[in-house]
């Protein structure tokens, strides 16, 4: 076999060389640009909205006056929907994680579970709209209120919920158990009595971050019969609502530039609660790594 | 050998894991007030036998065994019987102290409250950390967390909590191999205080511990398809110094770990 | 054990039978919380349930009166004019189109930065960086859809005047931005994976890194680097408020992206927001349609799952 000779290397190991350094130049140029596109819609939103976010925005009513709207309705129907999400998320998905994790692990039950879990996540968001328009609207009779968003929102975020959960409970070490068990309990007093309260922390991050997806959620509500025009808060469970991403996509839909003001200062406001949420979640789970760790 | 003053029995007991034997065949008396030690290479079965006496094994799916245990007299393993009845009443301590994360006080407190105690529950957590020789050391942290203790202490702690729900038998699953020398010593000296009101059975690798502590020893072996049989049984002065089984004065002589 | 022991014992012996006998004040609440806690985990299969029985038993009210046939072979979709054509083609187009669109950016700008992360990035630089790419992926669709038709659009339509105002290639390119975090995410997650004995073998062979990146550690997770280009498309196909805002409602079998086009997801947003009374063929559509998209989706993750499965490469 002839050798490459010492010079036809040099060369080729040159160009070698310089292939490489322009494909990390690429991979680098590659991250810039999604930064740079993070940082550009950021800076283009902020700068629209800025001048618009105001007290009197947040307390207003949506209005058919560009400079009048406000964002109360949207806001307070938002916190509504988040709690009731957040609760009925948090029951189900726990309890659900408890079961799987503590008394069905490994069971052929718990395996079906887990693929259907996986499936639901992948699943448009428009679809649960669809299904909780049929169940909790019509079937439930809830009829278009924030119950039924709620309820819908629900189900979209607790395949999040279980996976987290699951994750807090299965970090509890076993000996915890053991020692339990060793004194008499049973499976229940047991997980109701030390393996709730050490994966707490876990569990807690998990529904805060799982909530801070439902609240800028706007397709499955639409889909469930949200109006986009709502000048009242809600008043009560089953009254009609509308929500924060809803008010803005009713905003951007409209030709008056006063409307998009309005809609870039409502973006700003929902990324703020969405900042606001999971920077609790990250103070979460760092006093998580702090009291309990050895 | 059945003896008159025996609080727990073993008969015939086989246990197996889905299809594979791991023990088999045990008779063995664990006798009132007197410390058994339970000792043999490691993977020969001690920990599973000791767990078959308070149905841990339970916790298994895959567990199950044939033969009897009976507890005074009883058969634990019949039909009707609850194991977290039992569980209480043949307490247990583990290889690795497991203090929950809770104060001192609320460790002891546990048993009781989850068996549904309702007497003097200070005067109870009191007692038991009495009896279990911590007692002088905590009682002005009581409210202080249980982890916050040293290793030897906290082995106390899982013993005044386990004596909080007045067993009759402890169990102890090598309660020593994870502390220090001075720490060990301790907890020996307290195991023959205890078995003045207690009955205790203990599974150890450490061949001088057993010489130390226990009344009666029970060597057990895995044989060449790796299932656990009993080898010989008797006082400890006897199986240390003069055993009647040459395997047993093999293992105890060192030849094989 | 002796029949003929004095009743005493006797007695005490069938105290000891009773002790151990289970008592409710344990049971019943460990018999409460298993039943309720098993109801809880069957929750997420009543759902999937839920999704299937809804979407199948309303779309086939609606087969009743439109064939199969025509609806799946069709082009043109009419179900709101007065002639009423209903070949779903028209919303696939779309949603397909833009879909394309959005993984034209989305892969190659994910798997650079994917790369980036794995194999050339400093650890310090490796961890600000990954959790400012997530922001990307946990920003809501609506802002995106903002951004698409406030900034994109009038920046494009600046490039050249041929563009609609609602066209495919903004909502594509805002698109392509958010799902790049998961092709990133899941591609890094990946190439990671690849143990690096395999790459230092390579390195031992006088490669350069891109040679190793290249021809070591992408094809050795080819499957994840895969499966994660479907799910992404999957998303993308899934994707509602950006195509609702920016793309338009004009359904039309086109490979055009200048000019407007609608998706099945911003279709059912139409009739959702419209005043189509319930129970009639219109808003009959929905479902069929729903069900169209939910019937890709899941074909896609579960060949996604099944790419991760079979080609997964073994390590050990």
């Amino acid at each position: 076999m002839a050798a490459i000779t010492p010079s036809e290397f040099r060369k080729r190991m040159a160009r070698r060389k310089w292939q490489g350094r322009v494909f990390h130049g690429l991979c680098l140029l590659a991250v810039c640009i999604a930064l740079t596109m993070l940082a550009v819609m950021l800076i283009y939103i902020v700068a629209q909205g800025w001048s618009r976010v105001s007290w009197s925005f947040i307390t207003s009513f949506p209005s058919r006056h560009p400079d009048r709207a406000g964002i109360q309705a949207a806001l307070l129907g938002s916190i509504y929907l988040v709690a009731i999400a957040g609760v009925a998320s948090f029951v189900l998905g726990v309890g659900a994680a408890i079961y799987l994790e503590e008394y069905a692990a490994r069971s052929r039950f718990a395996r079906i579970v887990q693929i259907n879990i996986s499936n639901l996540a992948g699943v448009p968001s428009i679809v649960y709209g669809i299904l909780g328009l049929e169940v909790f609207v019509r079937s439930m009779d809830l009829g278009k209120s924030v119950l039924a968003g709620g309820l819908t929102l629900a189900l979209l975020i607790l395949p999040i919920i279980i996976i987290a959960a699951e994750e807090a409970i299965r970090a509890v070490p076993p000996s915890l158990r053991e020692g339990a068990y060793g004194l008499g309990a049973t499976r229940w007093q047991a997980i109701w009595h030390l393996v709730l309260p050490q994966a707490f922390p876990g569990i807690l991050t998990g529904v805060i971050l799982a909530v801070s997806r439902a609240i800028g959620e706007t397709a499955p509500l639409i889909a469930m019969g949200a109006l986009t025009f709502v000048p009242f808060a809600p008043d009560g469970l089953l009254s009609r609502f509308t929500a924060l991403p809803i008010q803005i996509f009713n905003w951007t839909s409209r030709p008056q530039a006063g409307f998009h003001e309005a809609a870039a200062a409502g973006i700003i406001v929902l990324l703020v609660a969405l900042v606001i949420m999971n920077g609790a979640a990250v103070i979460v789970r760092n006093k998580f790594q702090g009291p309990n760790a050895g | 050998m059945q003896q008159d003053d025996s609080i727990l029995r073993t008969e015939e007991l086989c246990v197996f894991y889905g299809p594979k034997r791991v023990v088999t065949e045990v008779t063995l008396d664990f006798l009132r007030n007197r410390i058994t030690a339970i000792i043999g290479p490691s993977g020969c079965g001690k920990s599973t036998l000791l767990r078959c006496l308070n149905r841990m094994n339970d916790l298994i799916p895959s567990f199950n065994l044939t033969g009897k245990v009976l507890f005074e007299g009883q058969d634990l393993y019949a039909p009707g019987i609850d194991p977290t009845e039992i569980r209480y009443q043949i307490g247990m301590v583990f290889q690795r102290p497991n203090p929950f994360p809770k104060s001192i006080y609320d460790n002891v407190a546990f048993g009781p409250r989850i068996n549904g105690f309702s007497g003097n529950l200070a005067e109870l957590v009191e007692r038991s950390l009495r009896r279990a020789a911590l007692w002088d050391e905590v009682k002005d942290q009581l409210k202080g967390s249980a982890l916050a203790l040293s290793g030897g202490q906290q082995q106390r702690l899982c013993i005044a909590r386990a004596l909080a729900v007045e067993p009759r038998v402890i169990l102890m699953d090598e309660p020593c191999s994870a502390l220090d020398p001075i720490a060990t010593l301790a907890i020996e000296e307290l195991m023959r205080e205890l078995s003045e009101r207690y009955s205790i059975v203990i599974v150890t690798h450490n061949m001088q511990q057993a010489a130390r502590v226990s009344n009666y020893t029970a060597f057990l072996m895995a044989t060449q398809d790796r299932i656990g049989e009993l080898i010989e049984y008797g006082e400890s002065r006897q199986i240390f110094t003069n055993p009647k089984d040459e395997r047993t004065e093999a293992y105890i002589t060192g030849r094989f770990g | 054990m002796a029949r003929d022991e004095p009743i005493g014992q006797q007695a005490a012996a069938a105290d000891l039978r009773r002790s151990f006998r289970p008592k409710w004040r344990k049971l019943l609440p460990e018999r409460i919380a298993r039943t309720i806690l098993l109801l809880c985990s069957g929750v997420s299969i009543l759902t999937t349930a839920g999704i299937v029985l809804v979407l199948v038993f309303e779309a086939f009210q609606f087969f009743r009166e439109v064939s199969v046939l025509e609806f799946v072979t069709g082009t043109k979709w009419t179900p709101l004019f007065a002639s009423k054509q209903f070949g779903v083609l028209a919303l696939v187009a779309g949603t397909t189109l833009v879909a394309i669109g959005a993984m034209v950016v989305a892969l190659p700008l994910g798997l650079l930065s994917a790369i980036y992360l794995s194999e050339y990035a400093p650890d310090p630089i490796r961890r600000t960086v990954k959790p400012i790419l997530e922001i990307l992926a946990g920003i809501p669709t609506v802002v995106y859809g903002y951004f698409a038709l406030l900034f994109v659009t009038p920046l494009l339509r600046g490039i050249s005047e041929d563009i609609a105002v609602f066209n495919g290639l903004s909502a594509s390119i805002v698109m392509g931005i958010m799902i790049l975090p998961m092709v990133s995410s899941l591609s890094e997650d990946a190439m990671r994976a690849v143990p690096r004995a395999l790459r230092e073998g390579a390195y031992a062979l006088g490669a350069t890194k891109l040679e190793v990146s290249t021809g070591v550690v992408i094809p050795a997770a080819l499957s994840g680097i895969v499966a994660s280009f479907i799910l992404a498309a999957s998303r993308a196909i899934g994707e509602t408020m950006i195509v609702t805002i920016a793309a338009g409602q004009n359904p039309s079998f086109t490979l055009n992206p200048l000019v407007p086009i609608e998706t099945m997801t911003a279709y059912i947003v139409q009739v959702s927001l419209g005043d189509t009374p319930t129970g009639t063929l219109e808003y009959k559509t929905i479902f069929a349609v729903a069900l169209s998209l939910f019937a890709i989706t899941l074909l896609m993750n579960l060949l996604s799952q099944y790419v991760v499965r079979r080609f997964r490469e073994e390590y050990e």
